[in-house]
């Protein structure tokens, strides 16, 4: 299989791929599709991004006895690129005394990673930018990435809001990357095997893994939500940005673009954490009880949409209904509780398994 | 090295931040100057000021029926009560019994303004604390109380109801009906905001045990209303010097012992109930009479000192006159509930974190406004 075939698997694009090696030298025909797909991807994930936007503030309406954006477009449809636009067109303005190189950085920081994030994930099962055979190690290694663009925010605004919200998120995410860690690691025993596409595969006939995996499964499931909003800063986790504390926390100093790449950021790393969880619990692309699986024509793509949009609803409904932790509890809950819980998890997947107790 | 030595090369300095008085966390324009150490709050300064608008000096200037519609602007929150305040202090120099249809108003719409109050209070808790939920849950309920007053005098904020003397006007035909509406209408909301804040896990974790008051501190320090009563402190008002019809209604003083701040949450939360009792035992026979008693024009209040104090949303309100015989006041000083309730709040919130800081001050129920004047 060569590498394009490889990156490209649709018909589609096939078509696509062809006339341009067609028209090209190998290399440059190589070299001009990775830039389209990468191209593309970042206008999906953009227009994602903005969506989940709007996805939230309905799902916040709903939650407040409220109507929500409702006057841009059909029922409120463009709002979110309204605002999209108003950003971009904004000055940015900073303030004198910042660490200009690092200040500038620190936003792509972190929405690169988010973007990176997104290479490897199975929409379906041809619709995979880049299926690795460590692609779960992968998301995890680029997950973690985020956090020095936050750092880097609050540290070079020369502000101490900025900066206490900073360190709260270098704490806060070095001890939940434990946790969403360890929880995978669960999952993966079970599999036992690290590439996204073949963790699917395994549910296509025992179930999906968390039935596959009972009880730790079901452990491994709620430890790795909890982590995963933690990983996320949102609500009750939010500590990073406490409005009610630090103002906006480590974003205080950024405005226009700049600003909306944090806050981009922030939503599609909420895609990724349900991604993965769709993933690791729910069988990805797979239909329930396969009842789709046998329609040729029906996209695959569907289910797995429908499902992330499900857990990310999850999270929305913890951001809209708790409040938020102190820091010390934060972290309370993370060494005190759920680390040992995990542990003690993982052995006893591994107990399920060597006892061949899964369903 | 040891790790001590290692600790002692290691030096961290204090550092200070302004919460204010541009701070979402803070309602208002109120500055704390903060002495953190990392996270650890070693200090906190308020700095008064900012909304400073000299009403007691502008006092002095009125007449007896202006200083009424300047108290408006004090504690927003709880206008007819302040307004009320004024018009019983005039009413006692001019020794005026005003008609029982006049109290039994007055005190309805009190208790209704407390638990507008409270429902804003409830809403701000809530989101100081990360829940952003609670501020429409609570603003559905009050805006139907603003509607109550809107028809009632035409004001939904500062009501300007009051008058030396009695109301400005009788009530609207619809006004009993609409309260008794309300009350059905709130009995079974008060139990919902319940299930959303007051049992949740992390909501109680973020409260109990903290921002401690003992009750000797919130005697020492002035300290009232449901505040001081999370803290055992017995400083009703209402129930100690009775005025208008509150010496006709039966209600508890609610009093908590533990001091923190889910105490005084706790305090406001039953306070609720109680207010909707007080409505309930007046609404139904609301007496017939005057609704305004006969004054002067022009009203000069003897030579002499007159105080009076009332219970608001927030604590013991007292305005005190002094008077030279002459159609505006020689001085005049309200004793505001949120300021002795703000002195406290360095003393409580030594060696606490941020979060903690934020979470008190959103039990005091401070109105900046009302430290200020």
């Amino acid at each position: 299989m060569n590498f394009t075939q490889m990156i490209i698997p649709l018909n589609i694009t096939k078509t696509i791929s062809d006339w341009i090696y067609s028209i090209m030298p190998e290399t440059a025909a190589s070299y001009t599709i990775m830039v389209i797909i990468a191209v593309a991807y970042l206008a999906l994930f953009a227009v994602a991004g903005l969506y989940l936007v709007l996805l939230e503030r309905k799902v916040a309406a709903w939650f407040q006895l409220r109507i929500g954006p409702n006057r841009v477009g059909p029922w409120g449809l463009l709002q979110t690129m309204a605002d999209a636009l108003k950003l971009v067109s904004k000055e940015l303005t900073s303030t004198i005394k910042i660490d200009k190189f690092l200040y500038n950085l620190a936003p792509y920081f972190v929405i690169v990673s988010a973007l990176m994030a997104m290479a490897v994930f199975p929409f379906s099962e041809q619709f995979q930018a880049f299926d690795i055979n460590i692609g779960v190690f992968f998301l995890i290694a680029i997950s973690s990435i985020g956090v020095i663009g936050i750092l880097l925010a609050g540290w070079s605004s020369n502000n101490k809001y900025a900066l206490i919200g900073a360190m709260r998120s270098g704490l806060q995410t070095i001890s939940y990357e434990l946790s969403v860690g360890l929880s995978i690691l669960t999952m993966v025993l079970l599999t036992g095997t690290l590439q996204l596409s073949e963790i699917i595969e395994a549910q296509r006939t025992g179930g999906w893994l968390i039935l596959q995996g009972h009880v730790p499964s079901i452990i491994a499931f709620m430890i790795f939500m909890v982590a995963g909003t933690a990983e996320t800063n949102r609500a009750p986790f939010d500590l990073v940005e406490a409005e009610s504390e630090l103002g906006a926390g480590f974003h205080t100093e950024y405005s226009g673009m700049k600003f909306a790449y944090f806050f981009l950021a922030e939503f599609i790393n909420m895609f990724i954490i349900s991604s993965i969880a769709v993933v690791l619990f729910f069988g990805g692309w797979l239909s329930p009880f396969g009842i789709t699986e046998n329609i040729v024509w029906f996209p695959q793509v569907f289910w797995f949409l429908i499902k992330v949009l499900g857990l990310i609803f999850l999270m929305m409904w913890f951001r809209w209904t708790f409040p938020r932790l102190r820091v010390d509890q934060l972290l309370t809950l993370e060494w005190k509780y759920l680390l040992p819980l995990n542990l003690m998890n993982i052995v006893l997947m591994a107990i399920v398994i060597w006892l061949n107790w899964t369903i | 090295m040891t790790d001590q030595q290692a600790q002692n090369k290691i030096k961290t300095e204090e550092y200070f931040i302004n919460m204010g008085p541009q701070h979402p966390a803070a309602n208002g324009v109120l500055r704390l100057i903060l002495t953190i150490d990392g996270e650890i709050i070693k200090n906190v300064e308020p700095d008064l000021g900012y909304i400073h608008r000299s009403i007691e000096k502008m006092c002095e200037r009125d007449s007896y029926q202006q200083i009424v519609h300047l108290t408006d602007r004090m504690d927003y929150l709880s206008s007819h009560i302040n307004n009320e305040a004024v018009c019983l202090t005039v009413e006692k120099g001019l020794e005026i019994e005003v008609s029982d249809r006049v109290k039994v108003i007055r005190t309805i719409i009190d208790e209704l303004t407390r638990i507008a109050s409270h429902c804003l209070w409830w809403g701000v808790m809530g989101m100081d604390l990360g829940a952003l939920t609670t501020y429409f849950y609570a603003f559905r309920d009050r805006e139907l109380i603003n509607d109550i007053f809107e028809e009632t005098c035409g004001a939904r904020l500062t009501m300007n109801y009051n008058v030396p003397g009695g109301l400005m006007f009788d009530i609207h035909p619809n006004f009993v009906k609409r309260t008794k509406d309300f009350i059905t209408h709130f009995k079974t909301k008060i139990p919902e905001y319940d299930r959303l804040l007051t049992g949740n896990v992390i909501f109680q974790k973020r409260t109990k045990g903290v921002g401690i008051l003992t009750k000797e501190d919130a005697i020492s320090f002035g300290v009232s209303g449901p505040t001081a009563r999370g803290s055992g402190f017995s400083s009703d008002v209402r129930k100690h010097h009775p005025y208008s019809a509150y010496d006709r209604v039966n209600f508890k003083e609610i009093l908590f012992t533990e001091g923190d701040t889910f105490a005084r949450y706790q305090v406001r939360m039953m306070e609720l109930w109680e207010s909707v009792s007080i409505i309930e035992q007046l609404i139904d026979n609301i007496p017939e009479g005057e609704t305004k008693a006969a004054t002067k024009a022009v009203i000069k209040l003897p030579k002499g000192e007159f105080y009076q104090r009332v219970e608001t949303a927030r604590g013991e309100l007292g305005v005190y006159i002094n008077s030279t015989g002459n159609k505006n006041p020689y001085r005049v000083k309200f004793r505001s509930p949120g300021f002795s309730n703000l002195s406290v709040l360095n003393h409580i919130s030594k060696d606490v974190l941020i979060g903690d800081l934020v979470a008190t001050m959103a039990s005091f129920d401070f109105v900046i406004p009302d430290i200020d004047r």
